[in-house]
């Protein structure tokens, strides 16, 4: 028989480290702070909504773009919060979640051969993404000195004349880390004076703790050269309902439609409905659920520096990024001993690429009981080492 | 009355069992400013007390509650107010508040049992003077008190990782 796996499935990597997660399910008293995702339930309001409108019968496709009331909706949410302008009919693709988004922007963009420059340490499925494709994924690694904000002159030395665009999160998983403006004007010039184009996951945009969110798109000239991709899933607590959304200038819009168009079709309706509802009255429940991740980020990682763990101030998303260099285990080692011995999962800061290792991400969308008691369990196993 | 004073009701509300330690680290507010500020809602009387939320339908002590409605005719100088006044100083009256509408006063009361509340709505508060009507609404069950849900909700499956 021939090889069933195509060797783009081959080269892509599995996902983590497989073992050490699996053996996580089957513990009891496991506190992870492994988890990507809120621990809220969507608000009330939401699913109500979208629940009514499945008994109405609202159960079909949509235009592949998504329903034009949620473009619309959006259309005006994107201007109101971010000062971002984007067309509901030509610039807005609603799509299953930011994963979809990120992959729709990545192949409208990316042809075999070309490189792609990804900010890391980074979210996992970037890197994957652009293999696909048939691109080349090239990390560009941000330090902890520079606050992992990335940091032109390594984008620069990165750069060579097959490079066509640059992906970063901001804030960012797994880091925390958030850039300004001025971070952002330098990103601008160097996308520009090179021609590149920039895809700018702000999946966690609603979740910055000091000041306002500064969207890419709004930074110099660089609307007409940049992927906005942000989603529900993190602000509003609705990560089951798969709803992201991709904008862009027309012209890699519509590539992008035409992608989303044979592959997905579209998003799932009840997910639009209740994406629908969430722009339209739960934006205090979200403020509230963003007020408690900044009470929890607070005790949390003055928790952390407490018990030895050194950690910066993570000013958005919901990831603390400590480093453990002081306990002279590598990152993996710490994990693994800390879920074995303690029963707390966190995540091994190498899983995310470059700039990685040596620290952990812990997750800090977790009840405050549960952190605290994360907390004294941590502690406990590093005065023992 | 300012923001960091409407964050540090709100915290406490949820849970006034954290210490002035944890509320100042989370807040971000130097200890002594935020005992400060406690102390100045506790002599303001803006923070009344420090209680717990109990589902007493759990303790199965057989307690029973009842809305009363009451009609009353306000007072000339006083409206309301006196009335009110004599009517919350009974242990049996949990809550009272006036209202727009058909009624006047709405109380919840409770009582070791059906009689119990039925004897202190006859003999104690139907004949107050100014009292001109009563509804008692025994409670069957009671799903959600201040904000907390009392029903079991199912734990969700969530994934112990994910990235
Ligand atoms: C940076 C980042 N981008 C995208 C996603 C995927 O989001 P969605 O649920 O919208 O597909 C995640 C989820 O963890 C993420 O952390």
């Amino acid at each position: 028989m021939k090889d069933p796996i195509s060797k783009r499935a081959y080269v892509i990597p599995p996902s983590g480290i497989r073992k050490f997660f699996d053996l996580a399910v089957t513990m009891e008293g496991v506190i992870s702070l492994g988890v990507g995702e809120p621990d809220f339930t969507t608000p009330w309001k939401i699913c109500e909504s979208s629940i009514y409108s499945i008994e109405q019968g609202t159960t079909s496709y949509t235009s592949n773009k998504g329903l034009h009331s949620l473009r619309e909706a959006l259309s005006r949410y994107l201007l109101q919060h971010y000062n971002l302008r984007y067309n509901c009919d030509t610039e807005i693709i609603i799509t299953t979640g930011v994963s979809e988004a990120l992959d729709l922007s990545i192949r409208a963009i990316v042809d075999p051969g070309d490189e792609v420059l990804i900010a890391q340490p980074s979210y996992v499925s970037y890197g994957p993404c652009v293999t696909l494709a048939g691109g080349t994924p090239v990390s560009v690694e941000c330090t902890e000195a520079d606050n992992f904000k990335i940091n032109v002159e390594r984008l620069e030395q990165k750069l060579t004349k097959k490079t066509k665009a640059v992906i970063i999160n901001y804030p960012n998983n797994p880091t925390g880390a958030v850039l300004r403006g001025k971070d952002l004007e330098q990103i601008a010039d160097f996308v520009i004076d090179n021609d590149l184009f920039l895809i700018s996951d702000e999946v966690y945009a609603e979740l910055t703790y000091e000041g306002q969110h500064t969207a890419a798109a709004i930074v110099g000239n660089l609307w007409e050269r940049t992927v906005t991709l942000n989603g529900f899933s993190k602000a509003f607590a609705m990560t089951g309902w798969r709803i992201g959304y991709l904008c862009a200038p027309q012209k890699i819009c519509e590539a992008a439609l035409k992608i989303h168009q044979y592959t997905m079709l579209c998003a799932p309706v009840m997910g639009q409905v209740a994406a629908l509802e969430a722009l339209r009255s739960a934006e205090d429940e979200k403020n509230a659920m963003v007020n408690e991740y900044r009470l929890r980020r607070n005790m949390f990682v003055a928790g952390l520096n407490r018990i030895g763990l050194q950690c910066h101030v993570p000013e958005g998303a919901f990831y603390a990024f400590p480093s453990v260099k002081s306990t002279g285990l590598s990152d993996t080692d710490f994990a693994e001993r800390l879920l074995k011995e303690y029963q707390v999962a966190v995540v091994p800061g190498s899983v995310f690429g470059v700039g990685g290792e040596n620290h952990l991400r812990c997750a800090y969308a977790v009840s405050r009981k549960d952190l605290s008691e994360a907390l004294s369990r941590m502690g406990t196993f590093i005065s023992q080492l | 009355m300012d923001d960091k004073d409407l964050e540090i009701l709100r915290i406490l509300e949820e849970n006034s069992r954290l210490t002035a330690d944890e509320i100042a680290t989370m807040t971000k507010i130097s200890l002594k400013e935020l005992e400060n500020r406690i102390h100045a809602l506790e002599n303001a009387r803006v923070i009344r007390k420090y209680t717990t939320v109990i589902n007493w339908e759990k303790v199965g002590n057989g307690e029973v509650s009842a809305i009363i409605e009451l009609k009353v005719s306000p007072e000339r100088d006083f409206g309301y107010d006196r009335i009110a006044e004599r009517l919350s100083r009974f242990n049996e009256v949990k809550s009272l508040r006036l209202l727009t509408g058909t009624y006047d006063l709405q109380l919840l009361v409770t009582g070791k049992n059906m009689q119990d509340v039925s004897r202190f709505v006859s003999e104690h508060i139907a004949p107050m003077d100014r009292i001109r009507e009563t509804a008692t609404h025994i409670i069957m069950k009671s799903y959600k008190e201040n904000g907390n849900t009392l029903f079991e909700q199912q734990e969700t499956e969530r994934l112990p990782f994910s990235f």
